[in-house]
């Protein structure tokens, strides 16, 4: 046992010494210790000095308003006096200011969601009696505290039987120790941080008893070392069994400190004074503790260096101790409460915040409710748990009965703000190291509001976010503005978290692979095997081209566009968005969504149609097929599935709720094979038995429902985003594999997403949003034919504003370099040839797409260009800051203009 | 030691009541509020001017932003007064005689997937043709450019370049708003706080006055300056404006020794990060998707936020969250501002900011001091006016170039 650890008592372990390292030197405490108390033990009191005036700061709570001993631990900057001790705990002192290192974290956070009748945020004694009360009535009661052992305030009080409430034997009662209730949001979802895992629990009641802070005292010099909250003072002492200091005087402005006094004395630790803000302290307590009580005063000063050595009282008295324990009052721990939208009120007998009304459905009680007996605690607690179970339809609602104990007195507290003494030594936040003189310095530059104070004087800003400094800085400018009370000058806004998070909690699991779920289709083991480059389209992973040995991936693609062209190839297609929209009142529904029409579209027939927003620009495309008479499967781009099905979703429920249809993605249903190329017909013919290829039994733009030759049954459909003669094959995602293994086997080149882009590019088909950014209206790509001129449909009346009638719009144009081997980079801006390249430079437009042509022998482009049709065979230019690449204004189509090829 | 920050003013404002009527009266104490007065001032000799606020002193969103400052926007009409507020930005703390933090450090937007490359290219090319300063970056400068970012191919969406713009950068919000405020009241322009507006007075289609907790005020012309709660603020008047208000949030870390040199931005790995002169990382990312006046959001978006931020920066993985904040940001439906004239005569709004009018805050003051002074807009804003939803002239930074803030 060390000189500082006191010889008995105390919830520690002293048959468990743990070893550990603060600063790099060795120390050994006891199981049961935090880190701060193990250092107090070993007579450390002195942590890193203050961030900026480099001033020699202690330990100055027991909890999780520390601002001074900050200490970093495994790369985390954390308080020492909530850090539990364990073996080899390695920790360095830090003036506030943490450090990241590179190095990696193994652990796993995770979350849990939950539901529960009754939440209880605080294990103190108003906590554990409003568990007892609402468990034993069987609703689902959380119990969560942020301490390693339930009691709260009990744990630092002697003589008190832990075990009362009984928790265990309820069986729907969960206890969650070590758990921080952070977060509070609306419909009383509570985000509670337990080590490693982020519970979000949605609770039918909750009951706060989140108990209250301590104040420190505002004087010259209350920064010294030894200088503590007297409550800490005592959980060291009763708690830990440790002593910060073998001479003590007590400042207060309440009653609390006379029991801290008390307790103080039967450790057999010198109580020197008390100094009581009061004129007439409660002369029983004054009797009781048998000490000098200096009344009617305050502390003003401090004396000593790395320690406390002295205080002021006045100017004329002094008196040496080794600590100084002080008692500014107490503050409710309202930040829950604040955080769901509880409004606060100040009470001049307390001199306090204390909460007043609240929207939802939650009670506050304890100390938290300014309520700070004992007897008074547990009542109020069990009362609100037995009616939060009530009111969550469980049980009577009559409180459970109570241990008996002690009484113990609260009477009227005497706010000390403001002494005498040079005020820029009178720090108001240690961890800012800002004073009153920073704060008369705010007000004086005409700042009347706290929340401009705070930002002037960075006061509340810190790790602790103003839990010890808060109030006090409110009482001081409350002072200085001669408001009446601080109640006129008002809190700041208490904000989610209540205590850190770490980012790796709130981040969860969703890190790496899980950051965004990967989707795959059924043929990607295929592509894999054979040597797919993939790229990423929304979550899917699509292959991007097969380049084969000794191919970079320009000549895969040149290649596989020469086979889609010549010969047959094959493309996974599967990643295409698929809705199905039923009802009787899909066709006008679709009518009204698309701008052309799709309600006499006959079954077994597919249309390829747009979509625009309300601003009649293009939103998406895509085919539509129509199955049965109240049936379509409409198709949409690969990464805008979900936009569209929400899209069609908000238009049904909010405007058109009378239309009787429904939508159901099915994307994940049908794998979908591109069969495409001059030989795709015969290639298929054996694969298809019983349909009839031939252009004239199976029309394009239709599909047929069949059975492949394996027996599968398919859906065939003759579209085409290639000009050439194309079929499209769809499965069951479960025969997708091996369908695709079918088609494979008749020697059709596998080809990936880029010669997609080319072949429909020579053709001149855009892709939206690669060709389009919002801006761009059908008219625009040249496609007035797809909008119908007899039906209204969203998007329709923005054709008629005049901005959307303007002739120089940006319109689809094709270019063809100058140099044919000049490949334009998508992204060029373009340029009149003649204007001088100097900023700022007129643009007429853009490169959307660029390519080699394996069917050309040459580079071109699509791009927008204002009024880009009237340029057509005019020359512009591509500045790309050290060259200019010149290109000629085309038709956006370079091949098979005349469409011969589609029907082979 | 950690760093201190710079010595604000011995003063900063009067607090005068209200007199009974004004040349001007701009509803809305905000950053952009603020800077209106200024220039008001400055450029015009206007200074028979009151601000109203009706809590304290850009404690809305100017309070509330992650301070992102550039102007690489792709649009010729966005780059023109975006890049006008930068130049301003650059000479402001001199002006102003404050120091506001600005700190030019670098602005990267990364991209992720080819269509991110094409719209980064495209935004770079447009910016240099602009005469804005802009340069595409490939992975391996992004590493060298901001060391901890994770360029590592085998990340769930790796970083296939960002685009840079060197003078962008980041500065104290309150620092700026108080930098205005300062030299408006200087001028004598009355900042009044604790003076919510609550009605207008009216003749007919002209607007009178305001109608306030403090009393009416006439004025010959009212600028609304009211960011998220414009809308609001326009209904009292009948007005009915495209705009949609929806929470942001940001938050802080603790202070950390400095690890992060520039701005990142990602859309597609949505998170923004820089590290502020104290030393705490302050991010953000996209607005909670619901429409709402309370300042604050969900916790979910805060958690994508923070998965968004480890994916792009591991090195993040310990440091804490110590606080969450929201405000409430006015949408348009092209994301870009509304600068002008209403159907109401000697009525004016600016608003529309949304999630990125931080840094337009000299520019938006210049442009609608000039409306204000003149009753007309300034070239500047005048493609930002309110007709656009009726023409069609939209300009749409949404869309196109999809990157907030
Ligand atoms: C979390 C967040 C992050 C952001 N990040 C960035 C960023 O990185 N970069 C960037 O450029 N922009 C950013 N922004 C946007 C930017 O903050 C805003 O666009 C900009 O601040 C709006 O202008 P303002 O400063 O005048 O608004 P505000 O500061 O909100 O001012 C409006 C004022 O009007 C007052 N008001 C409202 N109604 C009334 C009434 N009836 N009577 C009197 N007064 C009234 C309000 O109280 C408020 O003070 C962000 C916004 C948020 C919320």
């Amino acid at each position: 046992m060390t000189a500082h650890r006191l010889p008995n008592g105390g919830r520690v372990d002293r048959a468990a010494p743990v070893r550990f390292t603060y600063d790099g030197k060795r120390y050994t405490g006891l199981r049961g210790d935090t880190l701060a108390s193990a250092l107090i033990a070993n007579g450390v009191l002195e942590v890193a000095p203050s961030s900026y005036r480099g001033r020699p700061r202690g330990i100055v709570t027991a909890g999780v308003d520390e601002p001074n001993a900050l200490v970093l631990v495994d790369g985390s900057l954390l308080p020492a006096t909530t850090l539990e001790l364990h073996d080899g705990l390695s920790a360095t002192g830090r003036s506030g200011v943490g450090r990241l290192t590179d190095s990696t974290d193994s652990v796993r956070h995770d979350k849990r969601y939950v539901h529960c009748d009754v939440l209880v945020v605080g294990g103190g004694p108003a906590g554990l009696a409003a568990a007892q009360a609402a468990g034993r009535t069987g609703a689902r009661t959380i119990l969560a505290d942020e301490r390693t052992e339930l009691g709260g305030t009990l744990l630092a009080t002697k003589g008190f039987d832990l075990s009362w409430p009984g928790l265990a034997e309820f069986p729907e009662t969960r206890v969650l120790s070590r758990t921080t209730a952070v977060g509070y949001y609306d419909q009383n979802y509570v985000v509670l941080a337990q080590r490693n895992t982020l519970w979000h629990v949605r609770a039918k009641r909750v009951v706060l008893a989140t108990g209250a802070h301590e104040r420190p005292l505002v004087f010259a010099d209350n920064d010294r070392p030894g200088v503590m909250l007297a409550s800490a003072v005592r959980e060291y002492v009763n708690r830990y069994a440790v002593a910060p200091g073998q001479n003590v005087v007590l400042a207060t402005t309440n009653d609390s400190a006379y029991q801290v006094a008390l307790d103080l004395i039967a450790a057999g630790i010198t109580v020197s004074a008390i100094v009581d803000s009061r004129p007439e302290p409660p002369a029983a307590l004054v009797n009781q503790v048998g000490v000098e009580v200096i009344t009617g005063s305050a502390v003003t000063g401090t004396e000593g260096r790395h320690r406390v050595s002295a205080v002021h009282i006045g100017p004329d008295r002094s008196i040496p101790c080794d600590l100084l324990a002080v008692s500014g009052g107490w503050n409710p721990a309202v930040h829950m409460f604040s955080q769901a939208q509880g409004r606060v009120r100040y009470e001049e007998r307390i001199a306090a915040f204390v909460p007043d009304t609240c929207p939802q459905d939650l009670e506050v009680v304890g100390a938290a409710n300014a309520t700070y007996e004992l007897a008074a605690c547990l009542a109020e607690g069990a009362a609100a748990g037995a009616r939060a179970a009530h009111l969550a339809g469980f049980g009577g609602g009559t409180a459970p009965e109570l241990p008996p104990v002690p009484a113990e007195s609260d009477s009227a507290h005497r706010p000390v703000w403001m002494v005498e003494g040079d005020e820029t030594l009178q720090f108001i936040d240690l961890q800012r190291d800002s004073t009153v003189a920073d704060i008369r310095r705010a007000t004086g530059a005409g700042l009347r509001s706290v929340e401009h104070v705070k930002r002037y004087t960075t006061v509340g800003t810190g790790l602790d976010q103003g839990r010890t400094g808060g109030v006090p800085a409110i009482g001081v400018i409350a002072e200085l503005l001669g408001a009446s009370s601080p109640g006129e000058v008002g809190t700041t806004t208490y904000r989610p978290p209540y205590t850190p998070v770490s980012f790796a909690l709130l981040a969860g699991r969703d890190r790496g692979e899980l950051h965004d779920p990967i989707r795959r289709t059924a043929m990607h083991s295929w592509h894999v095997a054979h040597g797919a480059v993939f790229e990423d389209v929304g979550q899917w992973k699509r292959p991007h081209h097969y380049p084969r040995a000794g191919e970079d991936a320009q000549a895969a693609v040149l290649r596989e566009c020469t086979a889609a062209r010549t010969g047959l190839a094959m493309m996974d297609a599967s990643t295409l968005g698929k809705i199905e929209v039923q009802g009787p009142d899909a066709g006008e529904f679709l009518n009204r969504m698309y701008t052309n029409a799709f309600a006499k579209l006959a079954i077994g027939s597919c249309r390829y149609g747009m979509l625009c927003r309300a601003d009649g620009m293009v939103f998406d495309d895509g085919v539509v097929l129509r199955l049965a008479e109240d049936r379509y499967l409409t198709t949409t781009t690969t990464g805008n599935a979900a936009a569209v099905l929400d899209w069609f979703e908000e238009w049904q429920q909010t405007e058109w709720p009378e239309l009787r249809v429904r939508f159901t993605s099915v994307t994940e249903q049908w794998a979908t094979i591109a069969v495409v190329g001059p030989g795709s017909r015969a290639a298929l013919t054996p694969l298809l038995p019983d349909l009839d290829l031939s252009a004239a039994a199976f029309g394009f733009m239709t599909f047929r429902d069949t059975v492949l030759c394996n027996g599968v049954p398919a859906r065939v459909a003759r579209v085409s985003f290639s000009g050439e003669l194309a079929f499209e094959i769809n499965v069951a995602t479960w025969h997708g594999l091996s369908t695709w293994e079918l088609v494979a086997n008749t020697g059709a080149t596998p080809y990936g997403t880029e010669t997609m882009h080319v072949l429909r590019a020579e053709k001149g088909f855009v892709i939206v949003g690669q060709d389009t950014d919002g801006t761009v209206t059908p008219q625009d790509l040249g496609m007035d034919w797809i909008v119908s001129k007899r039906k209204d449909f969203v998007g329709r009346r923005s054709f008629s504003r005049p901005d959307t009638a303007r002739p120089d719009r940006r319109q689809l144009v094709g270019l063809l370099p100058v140099d044919p081997d000049d490949l334009l980079p998508e992204g060029a801006q373009l340029v009149a040839g003649g204007v001088p390249l100097t900023p700022p430079v007129p643009m007429l437009g853009h490169v959307t797409s660029s390519y080699r042509s394996a069917a050309l022998g040459r580079t071109f482009a699509l791009a927008l260009v204002a009024g880009g049709r009237d340029l057509i065979g005019r020359e512009l230019l591509a500045p790309l800051g050290n060259r200019v690449i010149t290109a000629t204004v085309t038709e956006p189509i370079f091949y098979d203009p005349e469409g011969t090829r589609r029907d082979g | 030691m950690s760093a201190v920050l710079p010595e604000h003013p011995e003063f900063l404002w009067r607090n005068p009541d209200p007199r009974r009527s004004y040349e001007v009266v701009i509803v809305g104490g905000g950053g952009h509020g603020l800077a209106t007065a200024y220039y008001l001032a400055r450029n015009h000799g206007i200074t028979n001017v009151a601000v109203l606020e009706r809590g304290w002193l850009a404690g809305g969103n100017m309070a509330r932003n992650t301070t992102i400052i550039r102007s690489n926007y792709l649009w010729d009409e966005s780059a023109a007064i975006y890049e006008h507020a930068l130049k301003q930005w650059e000479a402001l703390p001199e002006e102003l005689d404050y120091d506001f933090l600005f700190s030019q450090r670098g602005v990267l937007n990364l991209a992720h997937t080819p269509q991110d490359v094409r719209e980064g290219v495209r935004r770079v090319n447009a910016n240099q043709l602009n005469g804005v300063d802009a340069e595409w970056l490939n992975p391996d400068q992004v590493k060298e450019f901001c060391p901890i970012v994770d360029i590592s191919p085998g990340v769930r969406y790796p970083v296939l370049g960002a685009t840079l713009q060197p003078r962008a950068g980041i500065a104290k919000h309150d620092h700026v708003a108080w930098a205005f405020a300062r030299t408006a009241d200087e001028h004598g322009i009355d900042l009044i706080q604790d003076c919510e507006v609550t009605g207008f007075l009216r003749d007919g289609d002209k607007i009178l006055g305001v109608q306030t907790t403090r009393g009416p005020i006439m004025a010959d012309r009212i600028g609304l300056a009211a960011a998220g709660h414009t809308s609001v603020l326009a209904g009292l008047a009948g007005l009915r404006l495209p705009l949609q208000s929806h929470p942001l949030q940001a938050l802080v870390s603790e202070l950390l020794e400095p690890v992060h040199p520039c701005v990142v931005m990602s859309n597609h790995v949505h998170v923004y990060v820089s590290q502020a002169h104290k030393g705490e990382l302050v991010m953000g990312a996209g607005v909670d998707p619901y429409n709402s006046y309370a300042q604050r959001g969900s916790v979910h978006v805060i958690e994508r936020q923070m998965a968004a931020a480890l994916e792009l920066f591991p090195i993040f993985a310990r440091a804490h969250v110590i606080r969450t904040w929201g405000g409430i940001v006015d949408v348009t439906p092209d994301a870009s501002p509304i600068i002008g004239a209403t159907p109401l005569a000697n009525l004016f709004v600016n608003c529309g900011w949304g999630t990125g009018g931080f840094k337009a805050t000299p520019a938006s003051g210049w442009v609608y001091a000039h409306t204000l002074a003149t009753g007309r807009a300034h070239p500047l804003n005048e493609p930002f006016a309110l007709e656009r939803f009726t023409t069609g002239a939209l300009i749409d930074e949404h869309g196109a170039a999809a990157v907030a803030h």
